[in-house]
C-alpha cells in the first residue's frame, strides 16, 4: 500500500509501514535528513514539520495519516536556486544557529507562526517556537533573528577584509547549511546498506550476570546477523578517557555496575534490532543492593571495583599557607554545606554515527567532540595501531563535555571489523540519558574568613563528587575542584581536599565546568553570607577581594596578565545597583507574594588541561590552483570553533577569511588539536591557528625575498607579494605539491598551554590562563508556591579578546541557560528521568533576556589575546540565581537545583507560612 | 505486518474494534512516546479519517467534542466565555506540535494523572460517550477515568466524544497549571473552576477540580457547598481552607513531594477562585 503526499511541494510517495513515524520516513526511506530526531517522543520539537502549513512533531505522527496532504521541511524553506528565506537568512546572520541541530525545528515552529500572523508579539513568538528545545543558545539569539524579520533590525554581521576578521561578528563559517537543513549530523550520514547495532542495557543497577544461547533468537528473527557480547571485543575490553585507565567495558562481562549499562548488542537488519524486545534476549542477572550518592563509603559496602577499596577514586587536595590557623584570627567566619544532583547534558542530538572496517583500518563517522581521543581509545579496544583507525566527525549536535567519553563507538566500531560491514547506531533519547556520562553530584562543606573590613583570610572546603560506576573524568573533577575552590578570590590562606567516590549510578564524566559549578555555588553563597555579616555591598565585597594581577592564586600561581574580574564588576556596578533599588521598591510596593530579588556570582576557570600537556597542531596550506585550506582537528560542537578558527588563522596569514577553505575534524586529514573541552579550543587551537597562518605567511614572504610588512595578493594559481615598490609574483604551479596534503606550502603551528604539574600540596601552575567573569541574575520568586521565574540576567566575562563577538555573545546566553537549568529545575535520577518531559531543561520562556559585556583583558598567549569562554558562562549563573531568591526571600538555598518543592519548603521554615 | 486500519466509516472501526486487538490512535501524542526505540508490531486502529469524527457543536443542551478533535481545534473553536478554562488548558498542552495533532479524548483515554484535560472537563461533569457495533453508552468523565492508565472503555469500545453540559450563558471559567518550567511541562497541580452566579451576585454553583493530586482529577465537594450562596467578591477566597482539599490524595514524584503538592494546590485553588471573583 502506497501513501502518496506532497512533500515540499513535489510529489512523493513511500511503501513504508502505515505506523512508520512520518520522521523516520522522512530520513531514512527518503532521504530528507534535515528534519532531526531528538526524542521520538514530542519532547524537544526538533523533528517539527508544516503538515497542510500546521507545524507537528514528525516523530508522533504515523505516515499512513499524511496521505494527501502537505508537508513541507526545512529542505523546502529555501528558494528552488537556494536563496535563503528571510527567515533562514535572519538566523545565520543572528547567530540563532549553534550546533544547529533544533534548527530546523525552530524554522519550521517559525513559519507556522508566520502563516498565522506577520506581526507577532514577543510572547506570540515564544508561544510559538515554546515547542523546541535548544541546549545550546539560550534562545536569545533566536528570539533576535525572529524578531529581525517582523521589523528588520539592521545588519548584524560584518564580511571582514584580509587582516580584519579578529574581533569581528562574521557569519558562521558552516552557518548556512545550519539553516538550510543540508547539515550532516551523527545519524544523518549512513550508506543505505548499513546494519543497525543496538544495545541491550542493564535494567539493574548492580548485578551480575550470564548470557543464554543465542540460537532461539537467531531462529525467530533471520535478520538477526550477529550479539555482540564482552567475549567479542577483539583487544582490550575497556575503555576510558585516561591513557592509563580503561576501566569502562564496551560490552558488560558478567558485572553490572549501573541502569543503562550495555550488556549485548544486537546487530542486523533495522527491523529486526527494533522489533527483537529486551526482555526476549536471553540475559539472566542476579539482583544485587545498589549503592547510591555516597553509600559506598559505608564500611560494609560493597566493591564497586576490585581495585578501589572503600569505593574511593581519588583525592584531591590543595594546601596554601595554614588555613586553620588564619581562620582562627579571622573576625568573622561563616561556614556551610551545599548539595547538587547529577545533571544531564541535554545535547538535542542523541549520540549516532557508522563504521566500515576498510582492510586493516576501521573508519568511524560519528559525532563527537574529541576525534583524536576516540582514535587511541578504538585502537586498544580492537588491538590495533592508533594509525590504523580514522574518526571522521559529523557535525555535533551539542557535546558540553557528554560526547568526549565514547558513545557509539565501541559497538559500532566492533561490529564493522568482526562483521566487514558497515554497521550504523543512532541512541534513543532513553539510551541516551541512561548510558551517556553526567555532571557529578556532589556534597560540598565550606568554611570562609575575613576581617571585619572586608579581606579574605583563609578558605577551606571538603567536598565528595560522586563520579558513578566508572572512571571518566572523575580524576580531573577531583583536581580541578580544589584548584578553583576559593572562587576568583586573593585568599592567603587556603586547605582544600576533595574526593571522587564510586557508585552504582551513570558515570559521572565532563560536563561544562568539571565540578567547578558545584563549587561556585559554595564559594560565591559563602561570600554572600560575609558579606552580610560586615555589612559590606555584596558586588563591592568581591571587587575588593578580586583576585588581580600581582597575586597569587591557591596553587601559588602568579597571575601575570589577563585576569579581569576587576573590570567585570566595574561593568556590572550600574545594573547592579539599579536592579537592587528595582527588586526593593518593587517588593515594598507589592502584596508579598512575589518577590524580586538581584543576586551576584563570579567564577574563574583554568583553560586547558590541568598540569598535563595539551597541544594543538594546525596547518595552513596552499596549493599549486591558489587555493587556501585550514586543516583544523578542533572539532566545532556548536560554538563556533570552525569559524574562529578561521578568523584567527586568515589574519595570521593575511588572506580575507572568505577565501579561505576550511578541512575539519577528520583524523586522517587534520592534526591533533586535542578535545573540545577545558574551554581550549579557542585559546590553544586558536593560537596554533594563527601561528600557522603566520608560518605560511613568513614562508611566502622568504619565497619572495621581502620583509615582514609585505602585503599578500592571493590570486588563482599566483601570489603577489609587495613590499614597498618592490613587487613579486609567485607562480605557484612551478612549486612542488609535496607539502602535506598535496599542498605547495604548509604553514604548521603546535601549541601547548604553559602549564606546570601540581606538587604533593597541590601548588604549582596549572593552567597556561583563566577566564574570568561575573553575572548578576534577577528573579521574581513566588513565596507561596516556591516557583523563581528568572526576569533578567547581565552577564560580564573576560575573555582576553572576542574573536567572534557574536559567537561569545551565544556562548554566554547558553551558559547562562544551562546554569539556569542546573540551579533550578535539572537533576538526573537514574532510572525515572530518562526522558526530556520528566528531566527538564529550560524551554523558550524560561531563559530571560541576557545582557552580555565582553571584558577584554588581553592574554599574550592567546590567539591575538583571546582565551576560553565555554565553561565560564555557565559558572556565576547559580549562585547569582540562589543569591537572588535570597535577596528576594531571605531563604538560602543549599541544593540545586532550587525546585518549587524545595523553594516552598525553604520558605516554610523559615516561618513563610500562610495564613 | 502488524495491520494498520483507517477507516472512514464509524461502522468500520467499530467493527474493527468488535474483531479485537486494535491499539487506537488518533494524534499519537501518548502512542508513539511509548514506543521509542521498538518498532510497531500491534494491530492500530487510526481513528483520524473517520467522517465527521473532528466535530466541535452547540447542542443545544450540551456542547459536543468529537473524538478526532485536536486541542488546536477546541483553542480555535467559537464556543461560550466559560469554556475559558479548557482554552487554557489546550495551550498549555506539550508545545503547538503536540495541541495540533493531539486530540482532547486522547488525553482522556490515556488516563494519566495529570492529563491537562481533565480538570476542566470534570469541573464541567463531561459525559463520555461511547460506541461499540451494540450501541452507544453515556457516562460521567469521572467513571470513565478510574484511575492511573485506567478507563471504563471496554476493548470494543471506542470513545466518540465528549458532552459539556451547558452552562448558564454569563458563567465563567478559570484553569491554572503549576509546573516547573514555562513550556513542555507536566504540572505538578492544577485547577480548574466553573462559577456560576445568581441573580443577586452570590455563588449559585462554583465548580471546582483539581490535577495532578491524585490518580483521576477530583472534585473538592465540601469546598464547592461551603462556597454556595456566598458573595462573588474579594471575601471568597477567604474562606478556602486545607481541609477542603480533604479528597486529594497526591503521592510524591520527579516534579514534587506529596506535601508541597497539598500546599500548592491550596494556594492554586484560592488563586482560581480569586481570578473568577475579579
Amino acid at each position: 500500500m502506497s501513501i502518496s503526499f506532497s512533500l515540499n511541494g513535489k510529489p512523493a510517495a513511500t511503501d513504508a509501514a502505515p505506523a512508520r513515524r512520518l520522521a523516520h520516513v522522512l530520513r531514512d526511506d527518503l532521504g530528507f535528513t534535515g528534519t532531526k530526531i531528538g526524542c521520538d517522543a514530542g519532547d524537544c520539537g526538533a523533528c517539527t514539520v508544516l503538515l497542510d502549513g500546521e507545524q507537528v512533531c514528525a516523530c508522533l505522527v504515523p505516515v499512513a495519516q499524511v496521505s494527501g496532504r502537505d508537508v513541507m521541511t526545512v529542505e523546502g524553506l529555501a528558494a528552488s536556486d537556494g536563496r535563503l528565506s528571510d527567515l533562514q537568512q535572519a538566523f545565520h546572520e543572528y547567530g540563532a544557529a549553534q550546533c544547529g541541530v533544533c534548527t530546523p525545528g525552530m524554522l519550521m515552529a517559525a513559519s507556522d507562526l508566520f502563516k498565522h500572523n506577520e506581526t507577532p508579539t514577543d510572547d506570540q513568538i515564544l508561544d510559538a517556537l515554546g515547542g523546541v528545545l535548544c541546549r545550546c543558545t539560550g534562545y536569545n539569539k533566536i528570539l533576535d533573528a525572529v524578531k529581525h524579520v517582523v521589523r528588520p533590525n539592521g545588519v548584524s554581521f560584518v564580511n571582514p577584509d584580509a587582516g580584519g576578521a579578529m574581533g569581528a561578528r562574521t557569519l558562521k563559517t558552516d552557518g548556512i547549511q545550519k539553516v538550510d537543513g543540508s547539515e550532516l549530523f551523527g545519524a544523518d550520514v549512513a550508506p543505505a546498506d548499513a546494519l543497525w547495532a543496538r544495545a541491550i542495557r542493564s535494567p539493574h543497577h548492580s548485578a551480575t550476570f550470564t548470557l543464554g544461547s543465542f540460537d532461539e533468537l537467531h531462529a525467530k528473527w533471520p535478520g538477526l546477523v550477529r550479539v555482540l557480547t564482552a567475549a567479542d571485543v577483539p583487544g582490550n575490553n575497556g575503555y576510558g578517557i585516561y591513557p592509563d585507565v580503561k576501566d569502562q567495558p564496551a560490552f558488560a562481562d558478567g558485572q553490572i555496575r549501573f541502569k543503562g549499562e550495555a550488556v549485548v548488542a544486537l546487530v542486523g537488519d533495522y527491523e529486526t534490532v527494533y522489533g527483537i524486545r529486551d526482555e526476549d534476549v536471553p540475559v539472566q542477572y542476579t539482583p544485587r543492593e545498589p549503592l547510591f550518592g555516597f553509600a559506598g563509603l559505608a564500611d560494609d559496602a560493597h566493591r564497586i571495583h576490585d581495585t578501589h577499596p572503600g569505593n574511593i577514586l581519588a583525592h584531591g587536595y590543595v594546601k596554601k599557607g595554614d588555613a586553620a590557623g588564619a581562620m582562627a584570627g579571622a573576625d568573622v567566619v561563616v561556614e556551610d554545606s551545599f548539595a547538587t544532583g547529577f545533571v544531564e547534558h541535554g545535547y538535542i542530538e542523541p549520540e549516532a554515527g557508522w563504521a566500515q572496517r576498510v582492510g586493516d583500518r576501521l573508519e568511524i563517522t560519528v559525532s563527537t567532540q574529541a576525534p583524536y581521543m576516540d582514535r587511541d581509545e578504538m585502537a586498544q579496544l580492537i588491538g590495533i595501531p592508533n594509525e590504523s583507525v580514522r574518526i571522521i566527525p559529523t557535525a555535533c549536535g551539542g557535546g558540553f563535555g557528554g560526547k568526549l567519553d565514547l558513545g557509539v563507538h565501541p559497538m559500532i566500531g566492533i561490529a564493522a571489523w568482526i562483521l566487514n560491514r558497515p554497521v550504523r547506531c543512532a541512541w534513543t533519547r532513553i539510551e541516551s540519558m541512561a548510558a551517556s556520562t553526567k555532571r557529578h553530584p556532589s556534597r560540598i562543606t565550606a568554611r570562609y574568613g575575613c576581617t571585619k573590613d572586608g579581606d579574605l583570610v583563609a578558605f577551606d572546603m571538603s567536598g565528595d563528587f560522586n563520579t558513578g560506576a566508572y572512571v571518566s573524568w572523575g580524576l580531573t573533577v577531583k583536581d580541578r575542584v580544589p584548584v578553583h575552590a576559593t572562587g576568583p578570590y586573593f585568599v592567603p590562606h587556603v586547605e582544600a581536599k576533595t574526593r571522587a567516590i564510586f557508585a552504582n549510578e551513570t558515570p559521572a564524566g565532563a560536563f561544562r565546568g568539571f565540578g567547578i559549578p558545584q563549587a561556585a555555588i559554595a564559594h560565591d553563597t559563602l561570600m554572600d553570607m560575609m558579606a552580610e555579616e560586615i555589612g559590606m555591598d555584596i558586588l563591592e565585597f568581591r571587587l575588593r577581594n578580586a583576585i588581580r594581577k600581582g597575586q597569587e592564586t591557591a596553587t601559588g600561581q602568579l597571575l601575570e596578565y589577563s585576569a579581569g574580574l576587576d573590570q567585570c564588576l566595574e561593568a556590572l556596578r550600574d545594573p547592579w545597583q539599579k536592579a537592587r533599588a528595582a527588586a526593593e521598591k518593587f517588593n515594598a510596593e507589592s502584596d508579598g507574594v512575589k518577590r524580586r530579588g538581584v543576586g551576584l556570582g563570579c567564577m574563574w576557570y583554568g583553560c586547558g588541561n590541568t598540569s598535563l600537556s595539551n597541544p594543538s597542531t594546525m596547518h595552513v596550506g596552499i596549493a599549486a590552483d591558489g587555493a587556501v585550506t585550514l586543516y583544523s582537528g578542533a572539532q566545532d560542537i556548536g560554538q563556533g570553533t570552525n569559524t574562529t578558527m578561521m578568523q584567527v588563522a586568515a589574519d595570521g596569514l593575511g588572506i580575507r577569511m572568505d577565501k579561505m577553505h576550511l578541512v575539519w575534524g577528520d583524523t586522517d586529514r587534520t592534526a591533533d588539536a586535542g578535545k573540545s573541552s577545558a574551554s581550549r579550543q579557542a585559546y590553544v587551537s586558536g593560537r596554533a591557528a594563527m601561528e600557522a597562518g603566520q608560518d605560511l605567511r613568513s614562508q611566502i614572504l622568504r619565497l619572495a625575498n621581502v620583509g615582514d610588512g609585505a602585503a599578500i595578493e592571493f590570486g588563482p594559481g599566483k601570489l603577489t607579494v609587495t613590499d614597498g615598490d618592490a613587487v613579486r609574483e609567485i607562480d605557484l604551479s612551478e612549486l612542488a605539491a609535496d607539502k602535506l596534503h598535496g599542498n605547495v606550502l604548509v604553514g604548521e603551528a603546535t601549541f601547548d598551554p604553559p602549564a606546570t604539574p601540581l606538587d604533593e600540596m597541590g601548588q604549582g601552575n596549572p593552567y597556561g590562563t583563566y577566564g574570568f567573569g561575573a553575572q548578576v541574575a534577577e528573579v521574581e520568586v513566588d513565596v507561596d508556591l516556591g516557583t523563581v521565574k528568572v526576569l533578567h540576567v547581565w552577564a560580564a566575562h573576560d575573555v582576553g579578546a572576542a574573536i567572534n563577538p557574536t559567537q561569545v555573545e551565544g556562548q554566554v546566553h547558553g551558559g547562562v541557560a544551562q546554569g539556569l537549568g542546573l540551579a533550578l529545575m535539572e537533576e538526573y535520577l537514574p532510572g525515572r528521568t530518562e526522558n526530556l518531559h520528566d528531566y527538564l531543561i529550560p524551554t523558550f520562556g524560561d531563559v530571560p533576556p541576557i545582557d552580555v559585556y565582553l571584558i577584554e583583558d588581553p592574554e599574550p598567549t592567546g590567539p591575538y589575546g583571546a582565551k576560553g569562554i565555554g565553561e565560564p558562562a555557565l559558572i556565576p549563573t547559580p549562585p547569582a540565581i540562589f543569591g537572588a531568591i535570597h535577596h528576594a526571600t531571605g531563604v538560602r538555598m543549599k541544593q540545586a537545583p532550587a525546585t518549587p518543592d524545595r523553594v516552598r519548603a525553604a520558605i516554610l521554615a523559615a516561618g513563610g507560612d500562610k495564613s | 505486518m502488524p495491520a494498520y486500519l483507517r477507516p472512514t466509516e464509524l461502522g468500520e472501526a467499530l467493527e474493527a474494534l468488535a474483531a479485537g486487538g486494535h491499539t487506537i490512535v488518533a494524534g499519537g501524542t501518548d502512542f508513539y512516546p511509548a514506543r521509542v526505540g521498538r518498532t510497531i508490531d500491534e494491530d492500530v486502529l487510526d481513528v483520524t479519517a473517520i467522517d465527521g469524527l473532528r466535530r466541535i457543536e452547540d447542542r443545544g443542551d450540551h456542547f459536543y467534542i468529537g473524538a478526532g478533535a485536536t486541542w488546536t481545534d477546541l483553542i480555535r473553536a467559537d464556543l461560550p466565555d466559560w469554556f475559558r478554562a479548557l482554552k487554557q488548558a489546550a495551550r498549555e498542552v506539550g508545545g503547538v506540535q503536540i495541541q495540533n495533532a493531539g486530540t482532547v479524548v486522547g488525553n482522556i483515554c490515556n488516563a494519566s494523572p495529570a492529563a491537562d484535560g481533565m480538570p476542566g472537563l470534570v469541573a464541567l461533569d463531561a459525559t463520555v460517550v461511547l460506541g461499540s457495533v451494540s450501541g452507544e453508552r453515556v457516562i460521567a468523565i469521572t467513571d470513565f477515568v478510574q484511575g492511573n492508565r485506567k478507563t471504563a472503555r471496554k476493548p470494543d469500545e471506542m470513545v466518540l466524544g465528549l458532552r459539556i453540559p451547558a452552562c448558564g450563558t454569563d458563567a465563567s471559567s478559570a484553569f491554572l497549571k503549576l509546573g516547573a518550567r514555562k513550556y513542555l511541562v507536566i504540572s505538578i497541580v492544577m485547577v480548574s473552576a466553573v462559577l456560576e452566579k445568581a441573580a443577586d451576585g452570590t455563588v449559585d454553583r462554583l465548580r471546582i477540580a483539581v490535577g495532578s493530586c491524585s490518580e483521576v482529577a477530583r472534585r473538592l465537594p465540601a469546598l464547592e457547598a461551603a462556597l454556595a450562596g456566598k458573595p462573588v467578591d474579594a471575601s471568597l477566597a477567604g474562606l478556602i481552607t486545607a481541609d477542603h482539599l480533604a479528597p486529594l490524595s497526591p503521592i510524591g514524584d520527579v516534579r514534587g513531594s506529596a506535601d508541597y503538592r497539598i500546599d500548592a494546590a491550596l494556594t492554586l485553588v484560592r488563586r482560581t477562585v480569586t481570578e473568577l471573583t475579579e
